[in-house]
């Protein structure tokens, strides 16, 4: 049986605490009084994966079994989530090569000849051979990768991307041609975290720029709050209003799968237990992690880090009419994920780990730390933020200057171009979007190498726009003072620092909640 | 009468050349051994020179500006192609401001003047050659013949004397008069600015063209300052190192700043160019673990024109790979050995020299001298007896934020220095 979600007061027993911060960790002792949200222990896994996404399959919600969908002659397309779910990336075999088998498996029994697969990275970078064949695995992929029949979306492909419509709001919906011209599209979803799935899949996943700027701007991202909170997401109500205009176009069979909270096990174990319940077995493994991160280079700690897959058991699959799947995959994420938190704090503490949706494989730049901290992090509630407006958010991570300039080509030439103009989201949109959105060689990247598209980093400072527009001081502990400087926030040296520079903002006696994840928790705040 | 000057000394040369080739870690953080034991100069007591021949004078200069190339030539980094155009010892110093002490033809003595340093057919008392009767003097094809010693300019050669001594002389052909209304200070930057209309004409801008100038010394300064007004140049990009650089390159006409890491990136940017990357992707083994490796990137677009006011082989080398196909790479700090010249051959690129000046350069010089911001461009006044200090200033002139660093040779009486 799992134990809930628990929020912790630090006392004089309290031992140092995990606090994640890039590719290493630091055991970080609070003030007293500090609250510790910690997230409820791993719901069990179900046993038999296929067995349960057979079941959901034959019986779905607000629609027909899949079966009975399927039939000779029809143009069949299923599109899955790519490479940025799930975090860390999951054993093998991946949920989404046993939706992806078993929908195959269906279809053909029922004779259905044209299939393709596409993997919905909208404006993602293209994902690898290597990377979509341990997605949908050894099978699917020699069946349909020779053939060019399982790819990556192109949102830059203007000959096949379809407009089919407008919604009451006057936004674009501009999706995947392919899928909008089949008889039927199969959704694979993994829902990590709240904010996934829905309508953010089809009408997100395989939509265009043209499609995404409707919701993927700096007013609509202050104004959700928060993602992981579809009904009070403006994002999110844009998506819901284009999903719906699709659904009078296209007939969508949505799949959604929940996971647990196991994120680490084995030798990473103990990052998955609380603390003083470490058992000198993990208090072992958390000493000889820490000394050998220390001194290992950082290639080998990248290695590592990356090399990493999380034991993620499946909670619940659900399949059917999009919001019907939502409603119950969002009830198995609350159930996994959600703490009760009484009241806001002064100062939100947050140890941003090295995993990111957008450096798998890679490594986590200055924007995108600040976008897994002040973007993803941050907005880890439902209700009211953790912290209070005027607030200080303080954040563990090293910030290197140093990005990747095959996966993130524009992010660098944002750091250096647009963040010396302004770090203010609505201007940096109005002055350089449509610049980067257009760039011809970003645009060549996209769509031939494995790049980012142009316009990719100022969705991520978009991202944190609620974050800058809520709190006012944002301090780094232990970050590249360089880079934090550049993205308009400050560095310290310690946590103590920290507090003492915050204390201009939230007094010296602020009240202080430190998020303690991953594993991945959702704050649930009772303001 | 006193004077810094520069001898022979091929132990001093090849120590000089060697610590140029070694790391550039060493010689930024042992300038002193550049600057000190290993310079061959020296502080010495000589005759004034005396050329007595139609033409010729004596000036007293006032100030005497250090030159890139005359740290080039101390240091040992200057190509040795210059070794045959150079007689030693010799008395450096070729950016000066000073008085006429006798009357020179229609100049009277004591006219305040400034130097074209070219040695160029009238001043040796030969036929002029086929480029002096042009008008281009910078080019002259006798620098090495009639009754002077070889030597490209004053400053290199043994006969004339030059800025860094109390006393040189310098033929009519040289001499341009300072209007009153040009303070010293200014005066001394023409000779450099004549250099940059020089790279203004050479480097041909199209009307609108973008233009990058790696390099915001002295020399980038007043190229950025001679392309804004002397062109028709849309953007001018300067890859600018040091903040005070970078606020005069601003102030001097250029649009963009650049980091030196960052140029290629900002370059693409500014110009729509693709980059062409040396980046590899791998499949780690067993893992999907993703390395990338970087190699000398290049842009297939890029500016019209770029502007290599470095002089090292990395400069002119990102300058090529920064240009469009039938772009225009101008080389006005004096060029390193060892630089790949593919992008050259590959993308037709048209490589132009510039050097010193010629025909109405001075005049435009002095009015640009008279109107452009230049105050506090002079940042140290150094007495010849100070001169190691004055070349480690001046070596590290840019990080201190200054531009030009002078001597003033001037006895002790009524001088300012720092």
């Amino acid at each position: 049986m799992s134990r809930p979600g628990f929020v912790l007061e630090v006392d004089d027993r309290t031992p140092p605490l995990v606090v994640h911060e890039g590719e290493g960790f630091r055991m970080e002792r609070f003030p007293l009084g500090t609250r510790v949200v910690y997230p409820p222990e791993s719901l069990p896994g179900i046993r038999d994966v296929r067995g349960a996404v057979r079941n959901a399959l034959e019986h779905p919600e607000g629609s027909e079994p899949l079966r009975e969908l399927l039939f000779a002659g029809m143009r069949l397309t299923i599109a899955f989530d790519d490479v940025s779910l799930t975090l860390p990336p999951m054993r093998k075999p991946d949920l989404r090569q046993i939706i992806i088998e078993e929908v195959l498996r269906l279809a053909a029994a029922a004779g259905v000849d044209d299939v393709q697969i596409i993997a919905a990275n909208a404006l993602h970078r293209r994902m690898t051979e290597d990377e979509i064949r341990d997605i949908v695995g050894e099978r699917v992929f020699r069946s349909f990768y020779p053939t060019g029949d399982l790819y990556n979306h192109d949102a830059e492909d203007a000959d096949n991307l379809l407009h089919v419509g407008v919604t009451e709001h006057g936004e674009d919906v501009e999706i995947n041609r392919r899928a909008a011209e089949s008889d039927l599209l199969v959704y694979a979803n993994i829902n990590l975290v709240a904010m996934d799935g829905g309508h953010k899949s089809v009408p997100i996943g395989l939509a265009s720029y043209k499609s995404l700027k409707h919701h993927h701007n700096s007013h609509t991202m202050v104004h959700s709050r928060s993602f992981m909170d579809h009904t009070r997401s403006a994002m999110h109500h844009s998506a819901w209003r284009m999903g719906r205009v699709l659904r009078e176009h296209l007939k969508i069979f949505t799949v959604e799968t929940t996971v647990n909270n196991d994120v680490f096990d084995g030798p990473l174990g103990f990052f998955n237990k609380r603390e003083w319940e470490w058992s000198v077995r993990d208090q072992a493994a958390m000493l000889a992690a820490r000394r050998g991160l220390a001194v290992a280079p950082s290639g080998l700690t990248h290695n590592i880090y990356a090399s990493w897959r999380a034991p993620y058991g499946l909670t619940g699959v659900h399949a059917g009419e999009t919001e019907a799947v939502h409603t119950k995959t969002v009830a198995a994420v609350h159930k996994q994920q959600l703490v009760e938190v009484q009241g806001q704090s002064d100062v939100l503490v947050l140890g941003v780990p090295y995993v990111c949706p957008y450096n798998v494989n890679s490594i986590v730049n200055p924007i995108l730390a600040a976008c897994m901290g002040l973007g993803y992090y941050f907005k880890s509630y439902v209700g009211a933020p953790v912290v209070r407006r005027g607030g200080a958010v303080i954040l563990y991570h090293p910030v290197p200057w140093e990005f990747n300039q095959l996966h993130h080509p524009s992010y660098v030439d944002f750091f250096e171009e647009v963040l010396t103009v302004s770090t203010d989201p609505a201007v940096v949109e109005a002055k350089f979007e449509t610049q980067y959105a257009t760039d011809p060689w970003y645009i060549h990247q996209y769509r031939t190498s494995h790049a980012y598209h142009g316009v990719h980093p100022f969705y991520m400072w978009y991202w944190i726009a609620h974050a800058l527009d809520h709190v006012d001081d944002v301090i780094w502990v232990g970050a590249n003072r360089k880079s934090v400087e550049r993205m308009g926030f400050r560095a310290a040296s310690s946590l103590r620092d920290a507090l003492e520079m915050a204390s201009s903002t939230v007094g010296r006696d602020p009240s202080i909640t430190y998020l303690r994840n991953p594993p991945h928790l959702l704050a649930d705040v009772k303001a | 009468m006193l004077a810094l000057q520069m001898y022979q000394s091929p132990a001093k040369y090849a120590a000089g050349r060697a610590l140029t080739a070694a790391s550039s870690v060493l010689r930024t953080t042992m300038p002193g051994l550049r600057i000190g034991p290993m310079v061959p100069l020296r502080l010495v007591q000589l005759d004034e020179p005396r050329i007595d021949r139609p033409g010729w004078a004596r000036v007293r200069p006032r100030l005497s500006g250090i030159c890139g190339s005359d740290l080039g030539m101390l240091t040992g980094s200057t190509s040795l192609y210059f070794s045959s155009l150079v007689s030693l010892p010799a008395v450096p110093g070729h950016e000066i401001v000073g008085d006429l002490l006798d009357d020179c033809e229609d100049l009277p003595a004591g006219t305040r003047v400034v130097m074209d340093s070219v040695l160029a057919c009238e001043a040796r008392g030969v036929d002029l050659c086929a480029n002096c009767a042009a008008g281009r003097t910078n080019l002259c094809d006798r620098i090495t013949v009639g009754h002077l010693p070889p030597a490209l300019q004053t400053g290199f050669c043994t006969g004339t004397g030059g800025g860094w001594g109390q006393v040189m002389s310098v033929h009519r052909s040289q001499l341009h008069a300072v209007p009153d209304e040009l303070d010293d200070e200014r005066a001394v930057l023409v000779e450099p600015l004549a250099c940059a209309v020089r790279l203004a004409e050479r480097a041909q801008v199209p009307d609108g063209g973008t233009v990058l100038v790696s390099g915001a010394g002295a020399v980038g300064l007043f190229a950025v300052l001679a392309l804004r007004e002397l062109t028709r140049a849309g953007r001018i990009m300067v890859v600018a190192k040091h903040s005070r650089q970078r606020e005069l390159a601003k102030a001097f006409g250029a649009t963009d700043l650049i980091n030196p890491d960052e140029t290629m990136r900002a370059v693409r940017r500014a110009t729509g160019a693709h980059r062409v990357s040396g980046l590899t992707l791998r499949a780690g083994p067993g893992a999907i673990s993703t390395q990338v490796y970087q190699e000398p990137d290049m842009l297939l677009g890029g500016v019209d024109v770029a502007v290599d006011c470095v002089g090292s082989a990395a400069s002119l080398d990102l300058a090529m790979r920064c240009t469009r196909a039938g772009g225009r790479v101008v080389l006005s700090g004096m060029p390193g050995p060892g630089v790949d010249l593919s992008p050259a051959w590959f993308r037709e690129l048209e490589l132009a020299g510039t050097y010193a000046s010629s025909g109405e350069a001075f005049p435009t010089a002095l009015r640009l001298a008279a109107a452009a911001p230049l105050d506090g461009l002079v940042s140290g006044r150094y007495p010849l007896q100070r001169w190691r200090e004055a070349l480690d200033h001046a070596h590290s002139v840019g990080s201190l934020g200054g531009v030009k660093v002078c001597f003033d040779a001037r006895p002790a009486r009524g001088r300012r220095y720092p």
